[in-house]
């Protein structure tokens, strides 16, 4: 990276060291920008509503908890949670396995019409939700599944499985054709060659996978909304659209509310950051 | 598995190989079958019915006449297009930055790990927080105070000539990490010989980026922004449905609030139709956009 200049040049040192601070001062900016928004939730949630009233941006002079505790015995708050894991947890299993039995097909068995299918499925990627709503709310009311978890997991495995297949899909042809054919060799049917090569190989897909499939459920409000209609039902991004009606003049206790949604995904954005920017990154080209 | 074996396996063997691939794809095929393609094939049938009791009766083109004669449509389509502008903002704040992080400015590693903060916050989240930091007596007020820049104080959620501004705002800030990261990654797959040979050649900072780093990832910002044209048109919902709920007026309703506010809450499960159709012919046209781009990006990463 660094082309020495030459010594005693000072002022060629000068404008670097000018240039140098206005790029350092560019990525304090950005860093801050980037951090202020999630600081002023936290900070907000450990005030009194005096403080509160006094100063949104200023440190709490006291720290108090008393905004939490009110929060989580707000009625059916841990339900959200509880609904919002069970949520992700079968929706992310259903993709997973569906996801790879058709990447399976589609990366490593020829057939006819594999091409058309693959891309079919691609550009899946990008309908709009809002599109399929009605028809699937009206579907959903007749025969009554609206309010249950099978409907609404079945609807976000539609949502998470294209991605999800053109991502194993593309991980699935890298691997080399004769470590197939030696497994071929020894005894394993197709299926076993999935379960006991392809599935054990792409662990890391797979991980990557499962971060990014949990972060879109937890983040997920449309469908939920629409098909999560009773109190006790509902996923936390819904719960806390309920609470900012409920609370509206007791805002520390909202932003409470907020941060436990929001550090879950801080951590674990910290602890799978490496996954989360190859499943995204892989997710739009191929890796 | 396609060419594996010898000749020697059974005819009931080679049948069982042709329909295999078919049951593979069946469980994935059932559920994409029933999230996408019946709903979509349905919507179009609902935007020519009367839906206010069912099955509902064919009205023709009732229904795409009530939206037309409709202002608040009208609306929120231009805002869904005024909501484009964000695109060019996001490219260039993130070449930047991307550039700055592959150059490996003082502290790069520390500032890479921010990049995708904002993408992991939920949406709901920040955007409740945030209509209170842009509330007459919020945050942004209190810290513009403090900067000495009073005279730019307004009511940036509840004066309709600022809302969409600051929804706006809430989605550069979050949309942003994940395109500098990808042309990051795009950076990193780049000789990094072409970038060095400039700079001796005496290419300064700016020539290099324009000159050279643009051109190098063409592929990847044409995709990075036919994606978020998708996302603009069509998946906004959250931002401004959390923030404003669409206020005040009519001054943040986007296309997707409003199938959302006529179907769900105005039972107007027709005219929403009409609008979900609209809203899916203008996301195929860049589907098949996006498409060739995703195509073109693979090739470049062979």
């Amino acid at each position: 990276m660094s082309r020495r200049k030459r010594k005693g040049d000072i002022g060629a040192l000068l404008f670097r060291g000018f240039t140098q601070g206005i790029k350092q001062a560019l990525l304090v900016l950005m860093a801050f920008s980037t951090i202020y928004p999630v600081y002023y939730v936290l900070v907000n949630s450990f005030k009194t509503r005096v403080a509160y009233a006094q100063s949104q941006i200023s440190l709490p002079r006291e720290v108090v908890l008393y905004n939490f505790v009110q929060v989580f015995n707000a009625p059916n708050f841990l339900r959200w949670f509880a609904n919002t894991v069970l949520l992700a947890a079968g929706a992310v299993l259903v993709t997973l396995v569906t996801g790879s039995l058709a990447a399976y097909a589609l990366g490593r068995m020829k057939f006819v019409g594999r091409r058309l299918l693959h891309n079919f499925i691609i550009s899946l990627m990008v309908v709009p939700p809002i599109v399929m709503m009605i028809p699937l709310f009206v579907l959903m009311s007749r025969f009554g599944l609206v309010n249950t978890y099978p409907a609404v997991i079945i609807i976000y495995a539609g949502m998470l499985l294209p991605f999800s297949i053109y991502l194993l899909r593309s991980f699935f042809i890298t691997i080399p054709q004769a470590m197939l054919d030696s497994a071929r060799v020894d005894g394993c049917g197709s299926f076993g060659i999935l379960r006991r090569i392809l599935v054990p190989l792409s662990k890391p897909v797979m991980f990557a996978l499962l971060v990014v499939c949990t972060l879109w459920v937890w983040n997920e409000l449309l469908i939920a909304l629409i098909f999560m209609q009773r109190e006790h039902l509902r996923t936390i991004m819904v719960g806390l659209t309920l609470l900012k009606g409920r609370f509206s003049v007791n805002v520390p206790l909202l932003m409470a509310g907020m941060s436990t949604a929001i550090v879950p995904m801080i951590v674990l954005y910290v602890f799978c950051q490496k996954y989360l920017v190859r499943g995204l990154v892989a997710g739009s080209l191929k890796e | 598995m396609s060419s594996g074996s010898a000749g020697n396996k059974s005819s009931r063997n080679r049948a069982a190989v042709k329909i295999e691939p078919y049951l593979y794809m069946l469980p994935a095929l059932f559920i994409l079958g029933f999230i996408y393609l019946y709903p979509v094939v349905q919507v179009v049938h609902f935007s020519f019915l009367d839906l206010r009791s069912w099955p509902g009766d064919f009205i023709g083109l009732e229904n795409f006449r009530i939206v037309l004669k409709d202002p608040r449509f009208y609306q929120s389509m231009l805002h869904n297009f005024e909501l484009l502008l964000t695109i060019p903002v996001m490219v260039v704040i993130a070449l930047i930055i991307a550039v700055l992080l592959h150059e490996e400015v003082w502290g790069w590693k520390f500032y890479r790990s921010l990049l995708l903060i904002p993408y992991v916050v939920p949406i709901v989240a920040i955007g409740i927080a945030m209509s209170h930091f842009f509330k007459l007596h919020g945050g942004l007020n209190q810290l513009l105070e403090l900067i000495g820049l009073k005279s730019f104080q307004r009511q940036w959620l509840g004066h309709p000539t600022w809302s969409l501004f600051s929804v706006a705002v809430i989605i550069i800030w979050r949309e942003i990490g994940f395109g500098t990261v990808l042309f990051l990654a795009r950076l990193g797959s780049m000789p990094p010989e072409i970038l060095e040979a400039a700079r001796i050649d005496g290419a300064g900072w700016w020539r290099r980026l324009w000159c050279i780093v643009v051109p190098e990832l063409t592929t990847v910002i044409e995709f990075f922004v036919i994606i978020n044209i998708i996302a603009m048109l069509s998946q906004i919902f959250p931002y401004v449905f959390v923030m404003t709920g669409g206020g005040p007026g009519y001054s943040t309703w986007v296309s997707e609030l409003y199938i959302y506010k006529q179907a769900f809450q105005f039972n107007k499960m027709g005219a929403s139709a009409v609008v979900a159709v609209v809203l899916l012919i203008i996301t195929i046209t860049f589907i098949v956009l996006s498409f060739r781009f995703r195509e073109k990006l693979s090739e470049q990463y062979e």
